[in-house]
């Protein structure tokens, strides 16, 4: 993310009209960690599910736990995904200091894997949803889905709603989803 | 909080420059990755060779491609198993048979691998194998003329996607099917019998040491799931080929969802020296079935298509020791032997860790019958008997591994984008780069070889969206090449590439370049309607058939008069190209050929069939820019009525009476 300001910063300051010569200092000047798909310029293509999450309000600490596990850039890549959001409201259910936590830099596999948990690669819509089917998750854990008269859950997390991405689908969910301890 | 408050900083800062950018310039070029000196790096200056060709699959093109490594510059397409207007590939009379099937003619296919022959276990630059993914196909290239000189079809198999893998020696090529499909007497079936009914089919198809002549020597029948991709034994493990299986499932509907229920899928291990034994014992049961075999006669410059109808198959179910299976997370996709071969490193592409197995241990399991059960009758190794260990944590969705000549693996991570530099034996990650976006395969320059050149790693990317000036909804592809000489690997080149590439090869360009073939020997061309020599050009009429024996030379063709042909009449222009010259080739087109026009290579003889649809005069000319008169290289072919009576005849260089009357 720095880097991608600072960059972006750098070419304002040079301005458009770079010769070769300024385009190479400018290469110069930026760090081996360049954007990824998700600094793509587009506004026409639909969202990705990345951008579903950064748009809505009710996730702004799922998208923080997303940057802290550099998680963004994936999630943006082709996939396909199903990804269970939990809300902000989710995650304070979560014991206090939990997601500071996690965050932290040290923590990064940890936060990973729960969010590896989150995600299914492979594109899971509402009406192939089975009560009692199971999924088995990025972290290779499985979570269970439920379908009861047409009311959806993933393990305890009810399925709020859902948002159909460019590159997946989107389940809001009203709790973090915890893979099973293997110790 | 703090830190979340410094990030939202970040983010108005880079979306207020964002926004600042888009208004003042339009072309604005992606995040750049490169250190200062990657120009140089990878720079060949102007009338300078390349170290490496890179032999790249086309993809959904059904060719490949040459490119030059560092710089990234393709020199030429090498029409395979898809027509090619350019050159007449897959339209002139000879090489239609190369296209041939037991399906009829298949004018396309998908190629997605290349294998470059090794000789105990090391590129010896012959031959370049490429498969057909669709209609199940092996092709042979001879890197002598980049041409395609060999395509066998595979009986038994819905599509030919793990292959064209080979042993250390060129011994075997390998081709398993990616579509297990019901065979043999019971094909009608419904689709939900897949379990009792879809088999899966792998052939090993033998190459002649002397002049690389392919045979499937025998298939093996196995259950019906999907094989990936494989690779063989090498050094102590030479003997073994290793194939990734996924959908064990056995799943015929929603794959997307149905394929990935277990956490685990299968590499098979398969001791094809067993198979051997197997065979001499009289063992194989020979199958009637129906395929193609395609070969090129470089002598007769001419493609001939033998439909055979009959393999030999071994079932391991009952011979017991010819395969085995192996636990491997999840949807495993690479399967890839490391130069020692001691190692091989399963991807599965859904999963967030990469297993290492130890050929030691595969060995030991098997002797000391550490099986957790049976999979349709096939043994099963327990999966931690097999494992070396696992790479922890490397990213998301490993797809592919290539290997340099120091112990170090690199993985391709196409959900994460990235690749991963990892130690084979301690299984620590050493370094990771993004790529430019998703990527597919990779590779280094002698990476599946028992002797890695290193140097590079190329990724083939499958996403391109910035990387290059825009060209409406569909771009060219995207290939990275990262300098891999340090301790960290380095981006130093985008280049577009041809096609879809999906897997590539490169070799040393000392071991190409010296045999490149330059020209065809005249005196050696034994094509039957080939004029060796003006004198020796005419035109004949056999029925309503029309044969001119051409020549081309700069700059002109003979005959370049020619009369007497009537409507109804099929022509066929034999064009011998009478240059001794290296990269003097002429074209031929004819006004209203419905196929294509044909590039001939010095010394070469094609053929172009015409049916001419109207009378009148029509011009033909050469196409490929020969000589400063290659413009006068051109002639006219006059179409009479049915029933004239104008006299057959043919000319260059003969002035005739003007005569008057359209009727002469």
């Amino acid at each position: 993310m720095k880097a991608i300001s600072v960059l972006l910063c750098l070419t304002l300051l040079m301005g458009c009209a770079q010769p070769a010569k300024d385009a190479s200092t400018s290469t110069e000047a930026a760090t081996p960690e360049g954007g990824g798909q998700s600094s793509v310029n587009d506004d026409v293509s639909q969202m990705d599910v990345v951008k579903i999450a950064v748009n809505s309000k009710d996730h702004t600490t799922l998208v923080a736990a997303l940057k802290a596990a550099e998680y963004v850039d994936a999630l943006s890549n082709a996939g396909p995904f199903t990804v269970f959001a939990p809300t902000n409201a989710a995650f304070d259910k979560l014991p206090k200091g939990t997601v500071e936590t996690l965050t932290q830099p040290e923590n990064k596999d940890k936060l990973r894997t729960i969010l590896e948990y989150h995600v299914f690669v492979g594109v899971l819509t509402e009406n192939m949803i089975r009560d009692g089917m199971t999924l088995n998750q990025v972290s290779l854990d499985n979570v269970t889905l439920h379908n009861q008269g047409g009311k959806l859950s993933v393990n305890n997390a009810n399925i709020l709603g859902s948002a159909r991405g460019s590159n997946g689908i989107v389940y809001i969910i009203d709790e973090v989803l915890l893979p099973p301890d293997k110790k | 909080m703090e830190k979340k408050t410094v990030y939202s900083l970040m983010v108005v800062v880079a979306l207020i420059a964002t926004v600042s950018l888009l208004q003042m310039c339009k072309p604005q070029a992606p995040s750049s990755v490169t250190g200062g000196d990657a120009a140089i790096k990878a720079y060949v200056p102007p009338g300078k060779y390349d170290e490496f060709y890179n032999i790249v699959s086309g993809g959904f093109n059904g060719q490949m491609s040459v490119y030059g490594l560092p710089s990234g510059r393709l020199f030429r397409i090498i029409p395979v198993f898809s027509q090619f207007p350019e050159n007449g590939w897959g339209y002139s009379e000879e090489t239609k048979p190369m296209l041939n099937t037991s399906h009829g003619f298949i004018p396309w296919d998908d190629l997605h691998h290349i294998a470059l022959s090794t000789t105990k276990g090391e590129h010896d630059g012959r031959w370049a194998f490429g498969n057909a993914n669709n209609t199940p196909r092996v092709a042979r290239v001879d890197l002598k003329t980049f041409k395609t000189v060999e395509i066998l079809e595979l009986p038994n198999s819905g599509g030919n996607h793990s292959s064209p893998f080979i042993t250390e020696n060129t011994e075997y090529v390998v081709a398993g099917t990616r579509f297990s499909v019901p065979v043999g007497d019971k094909t009608d079936v419904p689709i939900s019998t897949f379990k009792e009914n879809f088999k899966g089919y792998i052939s090993f198809i033998s190459v002649d040491p002397a002049n690389g002549k392919m045979k499937i020597a025998f298939q093996l029948k196995t259950p019906g799931v999907s094989f990936d991709l494989s690779r063989a034994g090498k050094g102590p493990s030479h003997g073994w080929f290793f194939f990734s299986c996924y959908n064990t499932e056995q799943a015929y509907t929603l794959l997307e969802v149905n394929a990935s229920q277990k956490d685990k899928d299968f590499i098979m291990a398969v001791n094809w020296k067993k198979a051997e034994e197997y065979i001499a014992a009289g063992k194989g049961q020979k199958v009637k079935t129906k395929y193609a075999h395609n070969t090129w006669d470089e002598s007769t410059h001419t493609g001939v298509s033998n439909i055979m109808d009959e393999v030999l198959q071994l079932d391991p179910a009952e011979l017991k020791d010819i395969i085995y299976f192996i636990p491997c997370p999840k949807s495993p996709h690479g399967c890839d032997t490391d130069p020692t071969g001691e190692y091989i490193v399963g991807s599965g592409k859904l999963a967030a860790l990469i297993p290492v197995f130890s050929f030691t241990k595969i060995q030991q399991a098997i002797a000391n019958k550490e099986f957790e059960g049976e999979f349709a009758g096939i043994p099963v190794i327990k999966y931690e008997a097999a494992l070396h260990g696992e790479v922890k944590k490397p990213g998301l969705g490993p797809l592919h591994t290539e290997f340099d000549a120091n112990g170090n693996a690199y993985t391709s991570f196409f959900v994460s984008s990235e690749i991963v530099k990892w130690n084979v034996k301690s299984l620590q990650v050493l370094d990771r780069v993004p790529t430019y976006y998703s990527i597919g395969h990779l590779s280094v320059p002698g990476g599946p070889t028992t002797k890695p050149h290193g140097k590079y790693v190329v990724a083939y990317n499958k996403i391109t969206k910035d990387r290059y000036l825009p060209t409406g909804p569909e771009l060219t592809q995207s290939a990275q090449l990262y300098d891999i000489s340090g301790d960290k690997m380095k981006l130093i080149l985008d280049f577009p590439t041809t096609g879809e590439p999906h897997y590539a090869e490169s070799i040393p360009a000392s071991l190409i370049m010296p045999n490149s073939t330059k020209i065809y020997k005249l005196e050696e061309n034994k094509h039957p309607y080939a004029a060796l020599g003006e004198s020796n050009a005419k035109v004949e009429r056999k029925g309503n058939q029309v044969h001119v024996y051409m020549t081309a030379i700069r700059s002109h063709l003979t005959p370049d008069n020619i009369e007497g042909v009537k409507l109804g009449d099929e022509v066929y222009f034999h064009i011998t190209n009478l240059e001794q010259d290296w990269d003097v080739p002429h074209g031929f087109a004819v006004k209203g050929a419905a196929n294509a026009e044909i590039l001939i290579m010095p010394g070469e003889t094609c053929t172009l069939k015409w049916k001419p649809l109207s009378t009148g005069v029509f011009p033909f000319y050469c196409t490929d820019f020969c000589s400063a008169l290659h413009q006068e290289m051109q002639g006219y072919i006059r179409i009479s009525a049915p029933g004239s009576n104008v006299p057959l005849k043919f000319s260059t260089g003969k002035i005739e009476e003007a005569v008057a009357g359209a009727a002469q």
